[in-house]
């Protein structure tokens, strides 16, 4: 178990460190387009990953960064994608907010909202059709709640007993409206009137993300069919880099109190000293190593070669 | 002589010889199962092939093609039906941003191989939503391909081409030729391509570009004009995208005039992408003005009379190809 969190430690802090570059990338105008940061929210992905095999699969979103980094995806690639550069996971076409690693499970990460639902219904009825026990995590916030296919997926997932575990990441803004103003009823409720297995956790630590996981990944292995896992988390950023002023939607002190209280590093960095399963100098040791990597990584993208302009029209058509 | 089916069973042909041939082929969609489909064409799958490869599903459009794109990215070729293809565009974000931009979106590192079915069509009564021909509105989204066969022979080689090929192929198959279409169709592993349109007559005095239900019409018109002296050549192009502009051009180069003919409304249909391909490329080949006729820009009514009157047919284009003629 000792193992276990300090992976996970380090797989959070890899995606925090991943993401403060990018920020970075933006500021300094070496990136341009969107991204939609992960930070405060890497217990679900390295939460629910840490359940998964390398051969599962997983779907993304707009905001995948911390889910493709935490399903074995390289910084290198990532970043090299962020800028457009040729050597990207997508040449350079796919950009933060659709990284697709096959080689890793990774199904790629979806602009559209709720538009991988569907998508991982299919990879899911491979599973079963080929009879082999790879299960899909399908990742996707509360604002996908909104859209109707993210329901057709999962009557059919559970009609046909699919593994997958629907991963409905609450960070509580569909872009810049709180969720309550948008979503009626209660949204465990939904998944329970298919049927599906449901749990909701505290997204924020990311062994009870863990913990909550395990069951329900293994129970789909089993072919006992799909789960829906509520993770309560907070985006500490704003919806993109460029969402600085966010007062108009939020309140600092709200930010304040979920960044200072309930930061998901803090709070198993916190665990592991306690538990004495670290000492201050092994974390800091750790962080040093993966600042070093992150630097590393963001400057081979930096250096690394744009495609040329007329690759616009390879891999439209196989 | 080569046994002789119906557009309709040659489609359940290919499907049936298909998945004998690859066991990665299944198909899904709305009561193709024990039923058989709306219309009957994957009657018989269900027993040979069983609830595994013959799916029925809820009436969940976009679930039916996202579920193929997930299956098609783990080795499979889906065969995803759309009951009506009015209900296509309930599936839209499914097959225009996720299907079609998959292999753009990856890199190249991965690919699509599904076919959407797509009934379409008018002439059956079927009013708004059971009526219409959508195909312009997948022709212009890259990534996609289109077909639209207008014979029983096409039907199935086409319909086996698509399964066959990598990329997202919408197949759009005409209701009104279900049964009235009939003739031999290809054996073995015969295909049609995709990509390679069909000169159903032959002419040097004009050119007449047309698909699917519009196909056995314009053959009419161009025996009437025969008996006038005016011999037209009558491509059916069969692919709608990518079509096959080579074919179009040998046509013109000997005819110097070209009418095209669609059941598809006009604004923006694939007339008038020809059209400006044709004005772009030869234009010093024209002798006259590219023409077209079409469905006007309207809704497919309930009414026959209404539909009736206003849909083309051999009289509209005759009469479009003797002014096409007279130019």
């Amino acid at each position: 178990m000792t193992d276990r969190m300090l992976h996970m430690y380090r797989q959070m802090l890899a995606i925090r460190l991943f993401e403060e570059r990018v920020n970075d990338l933006y500021t300094r105008a070496l990136m341009p387009g969107l991204a939609h940061l992960y930070i405060g929210e890497e217990a679900v992905a390295v939460g629910v990953c840490e359940a998964l095999r390398r051969d599962d699969y997983i779907t993304s979103t707009h905001r995948g960064h911390g889910h493709c980094l935490a399903k074995g995806a390289v910084p290198d690639l990532m970043f090299a994608e962020l800028l457009g550069k040729k050597a990207g996971y997508c040449k350079g076409k796919g950009g933060s907010m659709h990284i697709a690693d096959p080689d890793t499970g990774n199904l790629g990460a979806n602009a559209i909202v709720g538009g991988s639902a569907a998508l991982a219904a299919g990879a899911a009825f491979s599973s079963k059709y080929l009879k082999l026990d790879r299960v899909v995590a399908c990742f996707f916030g509360e604002g996908a709640l909104g859209q109707g296919v993210l329901y057709e997926s999962m009557n059919l997932a559970q009609l046909w007993k699919l593994p997958i575990v629907y991963v409905c990441e609450n960070n509580q803004y569909n872009e810049y409206t709180h969720f309550s103003e948008t979503t009626a009823g209660d949204i465990i409720a939904r998944p329970s009137a298919f049927g599906l297995a449901v749990a909701s956790v505290d997204g924020q630590d990311v062994r009870a993300v863990y913990d909550t996981t395990a069951p329900l990944v293994e129970r789909a292995r089993k072919g006992d069919g799909p789960a829906f896992l509520l993770c309560n988390t907070y985006r500490f950023r704003g919806h993109h880099v460029g969402d600085i002023s966010r007062d108009y939607y939020r309140a600092k002190h709200e930010e304040q109190r979920w960044t200072s209280e309930r930061d998901p590093l803090a709070i198993l960095g916190a665990h592991l000293l306690e538990q004495q399963a670290a000492d201050r100098a092994a974390l800091d040791r750790m962080a040093a190593e993966l600042t070093a990597q992150m630097d590393a990584a963001m400057q081979w993208a930096i250096d690394a070669p744009y495609p040329s302009p007329d690759e616009v029209t390879e891999d439209v058509y196989a | 002589m080569s046994k002789e089916l119906s557009y309709l069973e040659a489609i359940r042909e290919a499907l049936l010889e298909e998945m004998r041939r690859d066991p990665k082929v299944f198909v899904l969609g709305e009561d193709v199962g024990a039923y058989g489909g709306a219309f009957g064409v994957t009657q018989g799958l269900y027993d040979e092939f069983g609830e595994m490869r013959v799916i029925d599903t809820p009436i969940s459009e976009s679930a039916i093609v996202g579920v193929s794109i997930g299956a098609a990215l783990r080795g499979y070729r889906p065969v995803a039906e759309m009951q009506f293809a009015d209900f296509i565009s309930c599936a839209f974000d499914q097959i225009v941003n996720q299907a079609a931009t998959l292999r753009y979106r990856y890199g190249g590192r991965a690919s699509v191989p599904i076919v959407v079915r797509a009934p379409s069509g008018g002439n059956v009564g079927g009013g708004l939503y059971h009526s219409q021909n959508p195909e312009a509105w997948f022709i212009h989204r890259p990534g996609l391909k289109v077909v639209a066969p207008s014979t029983a022979y096409d039907a199935k080689g086409l319909l086996k081409a698509a399964i066959r090929d990598d990329n997202p192929v919408i197949y759009f198959e005409h209701k009104y030729l279900y049964r009235r279409a009939k003739g031999p169709v290809p054996e073995g592993d015969e295909i049609v391509p995709i990509g390679v349109a069909a000169t159903r007559r032959e002419g040097n005095d004009a050119t007449l570009l047309t698909y699917g239900a519009m196909v056995a019409p314009s053959l009419e018109a161009a025996d009437r004009l025969s008996k006038e002296g005016v011999e037209v050549d009558v491509i059916d192009l069969r692919t709608l995208l990518p079509y096959d502009k080579a074919a179009i051009f040998a046509s013109l180069e000997k005819t110097n005039r070209v009418l095209v003919v669609h059941e598809d409304v006009k604004t923006l249909g694939i007339g008038s992408e020809i059209s400006a391909v044709i004005m772009e490329e030869r234009f010093d080949t024209l002798d006259a003005p590219v023409m077209r006729v079409t469905y006007p820009d309207t809704h497919p009514p309930f009414s026959h009379v209404l539909e009736g009157a206003n849909l083309p047919n051999a009289d509209k284009i005759t009469g479009a190809l003797r002014r096409l003629a007279a130019y």
